[in-house]
């Protein structure tokens, strides 16, 4: 009988079978940020503990960061208390930081594969649930909460029970101007924002062995949006170009002995699975949020729905989505006005997807009631895009171009929305003030849907805006 | 390390209703900047009680009624989302001590047990049922018997079963919650295991 990744994964990272029946898993690689990790840290110090593999966990902040005044101290004494807790914890326990002088900073999820770090058939753990991106390199990857950390930093394992793997094959063509980013918010509409919990979730079929890998980080990045702790897609060639040469990256002879390992690692023809769910891409659209759990969701010709006219099970979250997005049901979605354009975040922060866009809007501009901005997921994104002159394009088109981080993700930073704004968002939530102003609003869509949305100032068929076919 | 073994939870309810209950409608984002836990219990449904506020509602967590509440009771995929810690330790400080929902999410359900909350799913006919009751009478004690799987009130009417995976309960009732004790008990395999792994070994 063959098996899963997850299977292969899981075996050669167990190191015992705990008295309460789940597995000490042994982390091979933990990433750390700024608002996660401090308590930990106290906690293995209080505990007498130590971090057991410093060289085994790799640090970055990007929650808390300021995109635009991103000198040191920051406006914000709170904020600054937590860079310079996670610096002096680095220092002291002999982790390695990617901090914000080291030109490496970014969003944990963008830095981790961009330097190699992340890499196939390994287990990889963070104090972020949006940790399942990494599973776009055949990781096992898991968002953990601070408690874990601690179990992560002084044991270098934590105790899980193994999950079910349940395949998703997506198979086709997209048609043009459907993206990654809508067959994530597709599967979710379909297998709904709980139907993945106690699954791991194996991305597959033609459309996924077509992606690049950064398509394959988008659509890992929300499993957990699905109910999925773990999301992750079998390593391939596109991987493998993918990590060859990158800082972390093996080199040489061990380059090659890495690549067979990780062309083994991959699940087996002949894997049994929990389940198995099939779509086709060709029937996929653009798609966007119309509520406040990233299932609710419909594609651009579509009109935000009726509660009533739901399915019993989800009609109270939707009664209660439709007062909060102050929107009525039987509206189109297309022309609904929009307030703020937000372009970045661990979903759709990379370069990938500032050229995409930037390719389009060259010589547009953002509607005059628009507050636009992109923030490149990292540093590297950012001197990249720079040097491709994409911030030039996005400045002219009237976008500002930020400092790397997770900015309009999280209402953590000064990066919020104001009031009821309504915000077109590239980024992977929409809970009721989720992006830092309680009554916000937030609709999720792909970056090219953003950017029709910034520059028509109102939802918008990107294909139509850009003349997209 | 000695823990409490929890083997039944038992006090006053409240119920606050609503599917998909995400960590951050639990405590905001804005909540987290902090270096420690402590203090976080009066921020638990900040916005959300502001926004029942403003729509002229009282959220139940502002209903003097039900001061005092150490069950947490709700819908189904409670604590969805963000992997915060910072969302059952915000409600344990609020005190709370078990929670009773259709379902949960699984990072919070995992952060919940490390903390020693019993997380129990019951059907969602209990529910409405037990927040019937509390809601006739605040005052009712509701009890969550690990040993028996079921949750019953001081009013004889009442008595559901609930769900708890073994792998929960095991630790709960035996004051194991906390799993850095057992961890560290495998240090020794755990370098062995390292030694047998190329990406680490080398």
């Amino acid at each position: 009988m063959g098996k899963t990744l997850l299977d292969k994964v899981w075996e050669e990272h167990t190191v015992r079978t705990l008295p309460d029946g789940r597995t000490q898993l042994l982390i091979g690689t933990h990433l750390i940020h700024e608002v996660t990790s401090p308590q930990a840290f106290g906690m293995v110090r209080d505990l007498g503990l130590k971090v057991l593999y410093p060289n085994r966990t790799f640090a970055t902040v990007d929650h808390i960061v300021p995109t635009d005044q991103r000198a040191e101290p920051f406006s914000d004494p709170l904020a600054d208390a937590m860079v310079k807790e996670l610096r002096k914890n680095c220092a002291e326990s002999g982790v390695t930081f990617f901090d914000l002088p080291s030109g490496n900073q970014g969003i944990v999820h963008i830095v981790g594969p961009e330097q190699g770090i992340t890499q196939p058939g390994t287990t990889i753990a963070c104090g972020d649930s949006h940790t399942s991106t990494h599973g776009a390199f055949g990781a096992i990857a898991f968002g953990i909460g601070t408690s874990q950390v601690r179990d992560v930093l002084a044991t270098q394992t934590m105790a899980i029970g193994k999950p079910k793997v349940r395949r998703i094959n997506v198979d086709g063509k997209l048609a043009p101007g459907v993206y990654s980013k809508d067959v994530i918010l597709h599967i979710i509409r379909h297998l709904g924002v709980n139907g993945g919990i106690g699954y791991a979730y194996e991305f597959a079929g033609s459309t996924f062995d077509a992606f690049t890998q950064e398509e394959r980080m988008t659509v890992c990045n929300m499993s957990i949006e699905g109910g999925a702790r773990v999301g992750y897609v079998n390593p391939d060639e596109t991987t493998f170009e993918y990590l060859r040469g990158r800082p972390y990256s093996p080199k040489g002879a061990e380059w090659d002995a890495a690549v067979a390992r990780w062309k083994a690692v991959a699940s087996d023809k002949d894997a049994v699975y929990d389940d198995i769910v099939n779509f086709k891409a060709e029937a996929i659209l653009p798609t966007i949020t119309w509520g406040i759990t990233p299932g609710q969701a419909i594609f651009i010709d579509e009109a935000i729905p009726n509660p009533d006219d739901l399915p019993e099970k989800d009609r109270a979250t939707a009664h209660e989505a439709i007062e909060h997005m102050k929107l009525t049901a039987g509206t189109p979605a297309i022309g609904i006005k929009i307030d703020v354009a937000f372009l970045g975040s661990c979903t759709n922060g990379r370069l990938s997807d500032l050229q995409e866009v930037a390719k389009h809007i060259r010589g547009r501009k953002v509607a005059s009631h628009v507050k636009a901005i992109v923030v490149p997921g990292s540093q590297g994104v950012a001197s990249v895009a720079e040097k491709m002159g994409l911030a030039e394009i996005f400045r002219e088109a009237g976008f500002e171009w930020r400092g790397a981080g997770c900015s309009m993700c999280l209402g953590m930073n000064p990066d919020k929305l104001v009031g009821d704004q309504l915000c077109a968002s590239s980024s992977n939530r929409n809970f009721k003030g989720r992006q830092g102003s309680p009554t916000g609003r937030t609709m999720l869509m792909s970056p090219i849907m953003v950017a029709a949305a910034a520059l028509t100032g109102e939802v918008s068929d990107a294909r139509k805006v850009f003349a997209i076919h | 390390m000695a823990l409490e073994k929890i083997t039944q939870v038992s006090g006053c309810g409240v119920f606050v209703p609503g599917d998909d209950i995400d960590t951050d409608r639990i405590i905001p984002a804005r909540f987290m900047k902090c270096v420690t836990f402590d203090g976080l219990g009066e921020f638990a449904f900040a916005d959300a009680k502001l926004a029942e506020k403003a729509a002229g509602r009282l959220h139940a967590l502002d209903d003097s009624r039900f001061n005092g509440a150490t069950i947490l009771i709700s819908g189904s995929n409670f604590g969805c989302g963000s992997s915060r810690e910072h969302a059952p330790q915000a409600l344990y400080r609020y005190g709370f001590r078990a929670i009773i929902a259709e379902s949960f999410a699984e990072i919070f359900f995992g952060n919940s047990t490390t903390l020693g909350i019993p997380c129990v799913k019951m059907s969602k006919n209990d529910i409405a049922d037990l927040a019937a009751l509390i809601e006739k009478n605040p005052s009712i004690q509701v009890t969550i018997d690990l040993t028996e799987s079921k949750v019953t009130t001081d009013d004889v009417d009442f008595a559901a079963e609930f769900s708890l995976p073994g792998h929960a309960r095991e630790p709960l009732m035996n004051g194991r919650w906390d799993s850095i004790a057992d961890l560290v008990d495998g240090l020794e395999d755990v370098k062995t295991r390292v030694a047998t792994i190329p990406y680490l070994s080398c």
